[in-house]
């Protein structure tokens, strides 16, 4: 099919304010790239977002969008799509705006499989008020709100998802624009709530917080790709490969151990039980490679096609046309 | 026009106690007499035997009642009951008769058995309806709680269901406030020498009031009676339904849809109840994860282009503020119901009060100024929630709706509106020609109300950011200038200002002689203040009466209303809200106070005394 819509499309004519070497500005390509490829027409696309240095996000884009409030940007995204289901909804929001402020809004509209997008540009970090600790930093992570280390667990945000009933959720690294590109496009064609979680580069506060997995000399070891219908292979010559062992997922080299291709296994991010999905998404760049792309992609009812379709058959049983008639189907009497 | 009402069963309260002959209704309805007496109230009563003695257990000749008045002026037991207790479907047949149009009716619904109906010759599954019944029907389960009361009790199944009548006993002593230590008192002397039977019915007792506590029950004694009988077609309401109503109207009237982004809490809940109904007529009523969704999820939908309200109650107002003073600066319109009861904190849940006003008023953040109406009534609820949207769509605004507890459960004969007795509401689309011309910016706005445009999303041409940072007047962009953000405070206080343009003037009912006395009020009050008024005219005591439905603006007359009389009194259910802002607002008026704070309606008598020693000095 014909390309008609193009990024340019899709930016506003505001200058962007990110600090320069911020990760938000490589997925903002990623996003008005993906956005054409969609092809949903800037006028039928609404951005949304809370507060943080993500958030900003919809001041550069040329579609209709709305920055609110700090943590409470799903629950007007939920609002968006269901007053006109019509739109495409995009969610813009971090690791604090959506994940501690903004938690509950964030689970309950995964659960309600609301048909909107979410991006969750995880940096670790509160960036807009200067470094503090958000709800993804490591068990002792040292910051301006924890000068000796921090005494919680983080939040894994696939496991969120997952523990809300998700049935999208897809990763990608900021540098990695072709991979980020890949889940934003399959995340706009998903029907039903979709997470994207994107490893964010914050220079300013937390530079290089993703770098022990996402720097160039350990990326090829320290994450892998998953790709549906292909192997699930790694290492700078997809030497390695992810293979079951018992309940559990181990990374292997071929060639060692007995190990073959046969061994290795194949990604499906269609098939509806969650149960490797989770595993999968739960790799942490340790023992095994933390994983990248489309993790879990399965299709169930939307919450607002459930919504319109119940609308349609109430409407159809009762026939009123008007609050009038509805009230006159009651009990009433007559004053002469 | 206001409407002519007046508030009447205001110190009196009637209920009747009905179920088989061997429920023990005589008994309950003479502890509660005696426990009513005992509280200093006058009381009158009506048992009810059954005509048969021996009639089978369930059937209609076997039910026996027990009526009883209780409060002030009570001189017989009441034509009608406020509320009924059915025990049975039998009794609920034989008494129906009896309760009062928007009356309670309180069923053991776990005797609405397939069995029972047809010993009561009910012909189908739907007693309520094939009785035709025009009162809120309260199910409990009666039996069954009672039974799950007394399972350690040792107690055989017979006697564990002679106790079911202390269940209903103790929910009825919650609805009215009785203390539970006076009934046990009765209950020693009748059982004292039984300590197992006085045990059992003691801890039924309780169980039924705490039920009464954990499902936030309430009945609203008050009935508020139109006099005015314009001929045409009538239905009952309560207060909530006429607002849920009257937002349905809002949407057929400007051709927005309706969506409501709501969380349950008491007395509001009713208003997600209905909508949630209305699904037959396109409704989206949307049960949010918290009260902060609910008006986020609103605020989205207004966004998008529909008509976009929430409801709740105080303690939901506090958590909406942030998100209500996002509206305030993207300039959306929102309706936001607050349902007052008695506060702060969880307060009086099921009580009404006139709190919040000051909350609505002034909640928010930084200068966030919005319009404020009260309905005066359960019907006027309609009228006031139709105003709220129109003035919201009309000028991109929050409007928040207060009513409060009593007006909310309160009901009332209402005329049903023709479809043309409301006005079309407009709302400001931007202009296609505007779009076409390009250059088009989300804060230009009509010069003559300083309204901005609704830009719809999906609407080609006119893509545009709006958010809760300070915007550039001109461009839109994000600004922090000094001199603008100025500029754009005094313009939304402005733009709030010129809605007074857009209102009905402040009407003064007048006593019909001339006086210098003028008594003021907001809202709910409205049925007693009225009557009180005219209570203090008739005897010799003139008293004009303007009570407010606009309050944020104020109609435009309202200074010059104040400035004719001397003694200006401001009546309300809170320490003086209306009176301090009315004062800040006229400093040179000289306002006094009538205030009450015991979550419950004034009375027409204390108001009316008040005046008096007022005007005494
Ligand atoms: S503070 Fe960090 S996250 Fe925020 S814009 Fe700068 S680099 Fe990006």
């Amino acid at each position: 099919m014909e390309q008609t819509t193009f990024p340019a499309q899709y930016k506003s004519d505001q200058p962007v304010r990110w600090c320069p070497g911020c990760g938000d500005h490589a997925i903002l390509n990623s996003l008005h790239k993906a956005m054409a490829t969609l092809g949903v027409a800037p006028h039928q696309t609404a951005v949304i977002s809370g507060i943080g240095c993500s958030s900003r996000l919809p001041y550069y884009m040329n579609t209709y969008g709305f920055h609110t409030i700090h943590g409470r940007g799903a629950a007007v995204a939920t609002g968006v799509k269901l007053a006109n289901p019509e739109l495409t909804v995009w969610q813009i929001s971090g690791d604090g705006d959506g994940l501690a402020i903004g938690g509950n809004h964030f689970i309950h509209a995964v659960r309600r499989n609301i048909d909107i997008n979410i991006l969750l540009l995880n940096n670790k970090i509160y960036g807009l008020t200067k470094g503090q600790y958000s709800p993804t930093s490591a068990r002792g992570f040292v910051s301006k709100s924890s000068p000796y280390g921090t005494v919680e667990d983080p939040f894994i945000p696939a496991e969120l998802v997952f523990g809300a009933r998700g049935n999208f959720f897809a990763r990608s690294i900021d540098v990695e624009l072709a991979v980020t590109q890949e889940c934003l496009v399959a995340a706009g064609s998903h029907k039903g709530t979709a997470v994207t979680e994107i490893l964010q580069n914050c220079v300013i506060y937390n530079n290089g917080i993703h770098s022990p997995i996402t720097d160039r000399q350990y990326r090829p070891d320290r994450t892998i790709h998953l790709v549906d219908g292909e192997k699930m292979l790694f290492g700078k010559d997809k030497e390695k490969g992810i293979v079951q062992d018992g309940f559990y997922l181990k990374a292997v080299t071929l060639g060692e151990d007995g190990y073959t291709i046969d061994d290795v296994l194949v990604h499906d991010s269609h098939t509806p039980s969650n149960f490797l999905h989770q595993q999968l998404a739960m790799m942490d760049g340790t023992d095994l490679p933390l994983a990248i792309g489309v993790i879990r992609d399965v299709t169930t009812p939307t919450y607002n096609d459930a919504l319109e379709e119940q609308i349609r058959e109430v409407r159809a049983a009762k026939g009123f046309d008007s609050l009038r008639s509805m009230i006159l189907a009651g009990d009433t009497w007559t004053v002469k | 026009m206001l409407p002519d009402t007046s508030v009447k069963t205001l110190d009196k309260v009637v209920v009747r106690f009905s179920g088989d002959s061997g429920d023990g209704m005589q008994l309950v309805g003479n502890i509660f007499t005696n426990v009513s007496a005992g509280l200093g109230n006058e009381v009158s009563t009506f048992p009810d035997y059954p005509a048969e003695i021996r009639a089978p257990q369930g059937s209609l000749g076997g039910v026996s009642g027990f009526q009883v008045s209780v409060g002030r002026g009570v001189h017989t037991p009441g034509d009608r009951a406020d509320v009924l207790v059915a025990m049975n479907p039998a009794a609920l047949k034989q008494n129906v008769r009896h309760l009062k149009d928007g009356g309670v009716a309180i069923v053991d619904v776990d005797s609405m058995t397939e069995s029972d109906l047809r010993k009561a010759l009910f012909t189908t599954d739907d007693p309520y309806k094939e009785l035709g019944l025009r009162a809120q029907v309260v199910e409990v389960p009666i039996t069954s709680m009672t039974r799950a009361t007394l399972a350690d009790s040792g107690l055989d199944a017979k006697a564990i269901n002679k106790c079911r009548n202390f269940f209903a006993l103790g929910l009825i002593c919650w609805l009215f406030d009785r203390p539970m230590d006076a009934v046990e008192r009765f209950l020693k002397k009748k059982f004292g020498k039984k300590p197992a039977i006085f045990d059992a019915n003691m801890k039924v007792l309780t169980a039924g009031y705490n039920y009464g506590h954990n499902i936030h029950a309430s009945v609203s004694t008050y009935r508020v009676e139109s006099n005015d009988a314009t001929p045409g077609v009538y239905t009952d309401i309560n207060g909530n339904t006429a607002t849920a109503w009257g937002l349905i109207m809002a949407s057929e009237k400007s051709g927005r849809p309706l969506f409501l982004g709501s969380y349950p809490i008491t007395p509001a809940t009713d208003i997600l109840h209905e909508l949630a109904k209305r699904k037959d007529l396109g409704v989206k009523a949307v049960q949010m994860e918290d009260e902060i969704a609910g008006v986020c999820s609103a605020i989205g939908a207004s966004f998008a282009g529909n008509l976009a309200v929430t409801s709740t109650s105080g303690p939901g107002l506090a958590l909406k503020s942030e998100a209500i003073g996002l509206a305030v600066m993207a300039e959306l319109p929102l309706v936001v119901i607050d349902v007052q009861r008695g506060g702060p904190s969880t307060g009086l849940p099921t009580k009404t009060e006139q709190t919040d006003l000051l909350h609505a008023l002034y909640g928010r953040n930084g200068e966030s100024p919005l319009a404020v109406v009260a309905p005066l009534s359960p019907t006027d609820c309609f009228d006031m929630a139709f105003e709220a949207c129109r003035i919201a769509i009309e000028h991109m605004t929050p409007v928040i709706l207060l009513t409060d507890a009593f007006i909310a459960n309160g009901s009332s004969a209402w005329r049903i509106p023709e479809d043309n007795e409301y006005p079309a509401i407009r709302p400001p689309y931007l202009p296609q020609e505007r779009i076409d011309a390009g250059g088009w910016r989300p804060y230009d706005r009509n010069e003559e109300n300083l309204v901005r445009y609704w830009a719809l999303p999906g609407t080609e041409g006119a893509a545009h950011r709006i958010g809760g940072l300070e915007k550039d007047c001109v461009t839109g962009a994000i600004s922090t200038d000094p001199v603008n953000h100025e500029k754009m405070v005094m313009t939304r206080r402005e733009k709030i200002e010129r809605i007074a343009d857009d209102i009905l003037a402040q009407e003064v009912i007048e006593a019909g002689v001339p006086t210098d006395t003028l008594l003021v009020g907001w809202g709910g009050t409205y049925g007693h203040l009225r009557t009180a008024a005219a209570e203090l005219t008739a005897q010799g005591i003139p008293v004009d009466l303007a009570q407010l439905r606009y309050i944020s603006p104020l109609p435009s007359n309202m200074g010059e209303i104040l400035s004719r009389y001397k003694r200006v009194i401001v009546a309300e259910l809170n320490t003086g809200m209306l009176a301090s802002y009315l004062q800040s607002r006229f400093p040179s008026a000289h306002i006094e106070r009538i205030n009450k704070v015991q979550g419950q309606p004034f009375l027409v008598e204390e108001v009316a005394e008040a005046v008096k020693s007022l005007l005494k000095d």
